[in-house]
């Protein structure tokens, strides 16, 4: 479904992710880990498209199609939807109001807000006064009246307490596995999903297929996630970064020793 | 009115205002005060009758205390529904109330500029609301001045007393027919609110290109009385000069004034609002919402502290949409004893990107995106506006024409 082909990008004119490629398949759930400031959000808002994340060089593909300079709402139309970390207040904008646009009448947002116990938000601004976890449960009940195909997930479980992560982990689940109403391909092969985690909690409620390690703005390695986790957890990132500088020795010495 | 009054009017003829651009009294005729009464506002042509439904009044009256007319200077309608309420034109209320001579040309100065001056020499007529001692007013009071012909100069005088202990609420819809271009409007308003009295005035400014508006309004508050003054002007104007001031003099007051404007290309708009709060405990809130899509907004705001215990904020935000656009922000705080809690926040700037971006990865056009963003925005402004105008009003800036090309 995604394509990320040696992508390079400049946030302010730092270059933050280096030749950077991956690959998220139709109907697959791909977990990204990584150190802070390995990139991790960088990538997830140049996928969307936000302004400020300059592509230098590289692509992204979405089903075959070069996305890369696409405006955002273009990429929201074909399928791409994001929880963000951090997003933006919207002083009188409210809750209901944008649930109710973005939905189109397709998803019954009342219900939603109720069972993400944020019905008593639902008339207030978007984001205003909200905590962490009031975020992320606003951010999802947004995805879910959105329904898009390829979900980017900024660390949904972060600053959510023990009782919210179940209602939003339920909600993720219920967007990765749900019906889509985005146009046909994807009613056949399904959803696939972009999530960045630190604690892995979110695991527990999705199944998901692959894991990527994330360092100094490139990929480090891929593997099955719950192993990469279980490394990371037993090692520390410090592992992946030497491990990658070994393999990268090792391939040049080889290429040496091969002349 | 004593004739020491009609002395210093006539000197003040010439007398520039302090604020906005100066006009030019004589390229303007008089307005007609011989227009026929009517007997329900239901006979109005079909057009007029639109223009006052998009001033958020209801020509059936239903729902309403009172409605009253005024088409460029003659009262063509004022009738009394409700129960412990008076209305009437204020020349025949200065005949039936022989006391309310000690209320006319109190509040405001007949000198106080050239505007004042002419309206006091005209003998301007407008309307004369009193809500009774302790009444509480049910339903409110509706008043339409209406600019009816091209060229007219319409001058206004209003007088609004709120008895001891009684609510009202007055809706006032300032509107041209269609076809209108040039027009000037001169309106005073002397408004009372005696002890633990409560008055919600919404005024909906609804003029077109070419009309030029000098407002002249004062607000004298007694202990205890509480004012909440909501403003929309979202249409376009050629220049609008008004600072309603609020005199707080009684202990206890509170006063709110929530105003929303947009300036389209070729607008001046230089709204101010003031509250001298001169009692101990007084609160005063001065909220303003302000967009340019081309023309220019002076958005003025002053809180004068004079007494111990009182608590003020002012607060003018205002957007940008239009390089040619101009936004001045111009927030003032006086403060003259020590024992005072009075703050202000001004920001001026185009909308966030980022704020835009976000409702694009939802799936908005932009278009639709910096629509619901500068909707929101003056939504802020009119949240304390009573719920029956409120889906008037929404349709009003559903309709507005925010694009910041």
């Amino acid at each position: 479904m995604l394509e990320i082909e040696n992508l390079t990008v400049e946030v302010g004119g730092r270059e933050i992710l280096h030749n950077l490629s991956l690959s998220v398949m139709t109907g697959y759930t791909t977990v990204l880990f990584g150190p802070n400031g390995s990139g991790k959000s960088t990538l997830l808002m140049t996928i969307m498209g936000f302004s400020g994340y300059k592509v230098k060089s590289g692509r992204i593909l979405l089903n075959g199609e070069d996305i890369t300079h696409m405006p955002v709402n273009e990429r929201a139309k074909r399928g791409i939807g994001m929880m963000m970390q951090r997003p933006p207040n919207l002083t009188g904008v409210r809750l209901k109001d944008l649930v109710r646009v973005t939905s189109k009448g397709n998803v019954d947002t009342d219900k939603v807000a109720e069972e993400l116990d944020m019905a008593r938000f639902m008339e207030r601004d978007v984001n205003v006064g909200f905590s962490g976890g009031e975020i992320k449960r606003s951010e999802i009940l947004q995805l879910t009246a959105q329904n898009p195909c390829l979900v980017l997930l900024d660390e949904p479980e972060s600053g959510v307490d023990m009782v919210s992560i179940e209602k939003l982990g339920a909600k993720v689940h219920d967007l990765l596995t749900g019906p889509t109403h985005c146009a046909g391909w994807r009613e056949k092969s399904g959803k696939a999903a972009l999530i960045i985690t630190h604690t892995g909690q979110i695991l527990d409620y999705v199944e998901a297929d692959r894991g990527y390690v994330m360092c100094q703005g490139t990929v480090a390695c891929s593997g099955n996630p719950r192993e990469l986790l279980a490394e990371i957890r037993k090692m520390g990132y410090q592992e992946c970064i030497s491990c990658k500088v070994n393999k990268a020795v090792q391939i040049k010495e080889n290429a040496i020793s091969e002349v | 009115m004593t004739s020491n009054d009609e002395n210093r009017a006539k000197d003040a003829l010439k007398k520039q205002a302090k604020f906005g651009e100066d006009i030019d009294l004589d390229s303007y005729h008089d307005g007609k005060r011989d227009i026929a009464e009517m007997e329900s506002l239901e006979d109005l042509p079909k057009d007029t009758k639109e223009t006052m439904h998009d001033s958020g009044l209801t020509p059936s009256g239903k729902g309403r205390s009172g409605n009253f007319l005024l088409m460029d200077n003659s009262v063509v309608h004022s009738a009394i529904m409700g129960e412990g309420v008076e209305l009437m034109p204020l020349r025949q209320a200065l005949k039936v109330h022989d006391w309310l001579k000690d209320y006319v040309w109190k509040a405001v100065q007949p000198d106080a500029d050239k505007y004042t001056a002419e309206t006091y020499l005209a003998k301007a007529d407008g309307y004369f609301i009193r809500a009774l001692p302790g009444a509480k007013v049910k339903m409110p009071v509706q008043t339409c001045l209406l600019l009816k012909n091209r060229n007219t100069k319409q001058y206004v005088h209003n007088v609004l007393i709120a008895e001891e202990g009684s609510e009202v609420e007055v809706v006032t819809g300032c509107a041209t027919t269609k076809g209108v271009e040039k027009g000037l409007h001169l309106g005073i308003s002397e408004f009372y609110l005696k002890k633990n009295s409560k008055l919600t005035f919404t005024m909906v400014h609804n003029w077109s290109e070419f009309i030029g508006v000098r407002p002249r309004t004062n607000i004298l508050m007694d202990e205890g009385a509480t004012f909440i003054n909501n403003y929309v002007a979202l249409k376009p104007v050629k220049t609008i000069q008004t600072y309603p001031t609020a005199h707080m003099n009684g202990a206890n007051g509170i006063c709110r004034f929530n105003s929303v404007a947009v300036a389209h290309p070729g607008s001046v708009m230089d709204l101010g609002s003031r509250a001298i709060l001169n009692a101990p405990g007084c609160k005063a809130e001065l909220i303003s919402r302000t967009i340019t899509t081309g023309g220019t907004v002076i958005a003025r705001g002053q809180l004068v502290g004079n007494a111990p215990g009182i608590k003020a904020h002012l607060e003018c935000k205002g957007l940008i949409l239009n390089n040619k656009g101009v936004q001045i922000a111009i927030p003032e705080l006086e403060a003259r004893v020590p024992d005072v809690e009075m703050t202000h926040e001004a920001a001026v700037g185009k909308i966030a990107q980022d704020q835009v971006e976000y409702l694009m990865s939802r799936g908005l056009t932009e278009e639709e995106a910096v629509g619901m963003i500068v909707r929101g925005f003056l939504d802020v402004g009119i949240r304390g506006i009573p719920d029956h105008l409120k889906a008037e009003i929404e349709k009003i800036l559903q309709e507005t024409d925010v694009r910041g090309s």
